[in-house]
């Protein structure tokens, strides 16, 4: 579905992601761990096209897509969460919603039934502004408009930041649900142990712009060694 | 009574040529970021083009061999859509160089202009550059002048006056353009577009926008308004390269003093500033009431940075704080 082949990319003459592989196989949720500056975003940026690589592939649904513009991305699959939401803070939740409908082209279906059926909130402040709504509501409502137009892959930065710890095992929860039931392929960055451990069927660890170690599900039910790659 | 009568009926055109001037311009800057200071310039192609299409001046197009009213409305409807024709020129070319970078990319093998979206400054100087070289252009071409298009409708009494009924017309066609604009950005797939790309321009690529269709979209709508507005003043003026400079000015200062809410702030500033110029030039004289219109414009920017519109807002965060 996703594979990153000698990935160099930064921000004008900084290179941030030295060398990076990485793959992503249909209906698997592959999570990135790394500490904070990393190249956390900048590796999920890469995916969506907001950065440009100046070294190396990007292939998407067995497509090569290292030149394709993020609107075009969008439009062939990928729904993109970025890290603090982004939401239109002048654009009421339903607005927002229909921002998301033009993701993935080649699936007609819009799912506002299953997205009201994991957050009923979004249904009930409907007509309320984007940027009124409380942190975990606008994540709730970030996955929401990324999820409504049915995307093949959605890509998740740092769901858990600046969110209440109750509401946090909510999202992975969700996440998974939203995996099993609609077998969208999930690739998530984060820093947050049990986020990472709840969630990820796989996980890369990331350290200084590159990929050092590759965890499976044995590994990752050990916390010791999750935590070996978050630790300060 | 006499007299507020008067104020009344004069306050009708005011409005409408400041609306009128302002909303091409107010979208581009709203939307885009971008002072187009050939502005003026777009609508002087408008007016240029009404006068051509009415008389008979474009080949295979005999809009001059309509009936009736239809004659004047053909000719301004051709020139709105001329000028927004000419306006996506200018968006593809000079504006996001998308033109010259593709020539460019195939000759020398990189990209030679960054786009002006959000370079206030830079906007400025090329479009400035521009207005400069369609004046000269204009007066090689057509000469100082073009044969003009008569006033329709005739003469509005009222007591022991009168005005031109076009005139107060207007004020109706700045209404419904102001009503279409709102309905636009309030109710249609582009308006909602055009909005999220304002407030995050990269998140809303990342949803499947392409935002640089949308950026060319809006300067098309915003030539097309110019263009219009120099179709319906074309029967007011003596149509010569010049007549943009006076209209700039207006939608310039009415820009500034509404802010960057394009429905909301024409209508206050033009509101407003009608009201001004209405008293000042009534009472005073036309130049009087130039320099109210001037001196207004200072002290609200001075006192409202951001606008008429920002108080609007203001007032609804608190109403919904209170909520
Ligand atoms: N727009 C930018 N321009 C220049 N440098 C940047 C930019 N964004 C990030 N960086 C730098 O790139 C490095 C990696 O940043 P990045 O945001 O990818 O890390 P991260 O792992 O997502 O961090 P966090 O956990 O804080 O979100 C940092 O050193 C950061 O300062
Ligand atoms: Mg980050």
């Amino acid at each position: 579905m996703l594979e990153l082949d000698g990935v160099r990319a930064g921000y004008d003459s900084t290179p941030i992601l030295r060398n990076v592989d990485l793959s992503v196989e249909e209906g698997e949720i592959v999570g990135v761990m790394g500490k904070n500056g990393v190249g956390k975003t900048t590796l999920v940026k890469t995916v969506m096209g907001l950065v440009e690589p100046d070294q190396g592939t990007v292939r998407f649904d067995g497509r090569d897509v290292t030149d394709t513009p993020p609107h075009e991305r969008a439009r062939s699959g990928m729904g993109y969460i970025p890290q603090g939401r982004e939401i239109f803070p002048d654009l009421t939740v339903e607005q927002n919603l229909r921002m998301g409908e033009s993701i993935n082209e080649d699936s007609s279906d819009l799912l506002y039934e299953d997205v009201f059926d994991y957050f009923p909130i979004l249904d009930e402040r409907r007509d309320q502004n984007g940027g009124t709504m409380s942190g975990g509501q606008q994540q709730m409502l970030a996955i929401a408009r990324a999820l409504v137009a049915n995307p093949d892959l959605l890509l998740l930065d740092e769901p858990s930041e600046g969110i209440q710890p109750s509401i946090v095992a909510q999202i992975s929860e969700d996440m998974r649900a939203i995996n099993e039931d609609l077998g969208t392929t999930i690739l998530f960055v984060e820093q947050n142990l049990s986020v990472i451990r709840d969630m990820a069927d796989r996980c890369y660890a990331m350290e200084r712009g590159t990929i050092v170690d590759e965890l499976g599900a044995t590994d990752l039910e050990d916390e010791a060694t999750i935590a070996s790659y978050l630790a300060v | 009574m006499a007299v507020g009568l008067d104020l009344l009926v004069q306050f009708f055109p005011n409005f409408a040529s400041i609306v009128l001037a302002a909303t091409g311009l107010a979208i581009i800057f709203g939307i885009m970021g971008i002072i187009n200071l050939a502005h003026g310039e777009f609508i002087m192609v408008g007016a240029f083009s009404t006068s051509l299409a009415y008389n008979g001046g474009i080949p295979f197009l005999p809009i001059d061999a309509l009936p009736g009213l239809g004659r004047l409305i053909g000719a301004m409807l051709f020139a709105a859509l001329v000028t927004a024709l000419f306006g996506l020129l200018v968006e593809r070319t000079i504006i996001s160089g998308a033109i010259p970078n593709w020539i460019a990319e195939r000759t020398v093998g990189h990209p030679v202009i960054t786009p002006l979206y959000d370079r206030l400054l830079d906007s400025m100087v090329a479009t400035w550059g521009l207005s400069l070289i369609m004046v000269q252009t204009f007066r090689n071409v057509f000469g100082n002048s073009l044969s003009g298009v008569p006033i329709p409708f005739g003469k509005l009494s009222y007591g022991n006056s009168s005005i031109g009924l076009y005139q107060v017309l207007l004020a109706g066609v700045a209404a419904l353009v102001l009503v279409g604009l709102y309905l636009l950005f309030v109710r249609t797939d582009y308006g909602m577009r055009a909005r999220a790309t304002i407030q995050n321009e990269s998140m809303a690529q990342s949803l499947g926008v392409n935002t640089e269709r949308t950026y060319m979209a809006t300067f098309a709508l915003g030539s097309g308004l110019a263009g219009l507005t120099g179709a319906l003043y074309a029967p007011l003026l003596s149509i010569e390269p010049g007549l943009g400079a006076a209209f700039l000015v207006d939608a310039f200062v009415a820009v500034v003093v509404g802010g960057s809410s394009v429905v909301v702030g024409t209508l206050l500033s033009g509101g407003l500033l009608g009201i001004v110029d209405t008293l000042f030039s009534n009472v005073y004289g036309t130049f009087a009431g130039r320099i109210a219109l001037l001196i207004v414009a200072i002290v609200l920017i001075r006192f409202i940075p951001e606008g008429l519109s920002s108080l609007v807002e203001r007032l609804r965060e608190r109403r919904l704080e209170v909520d």
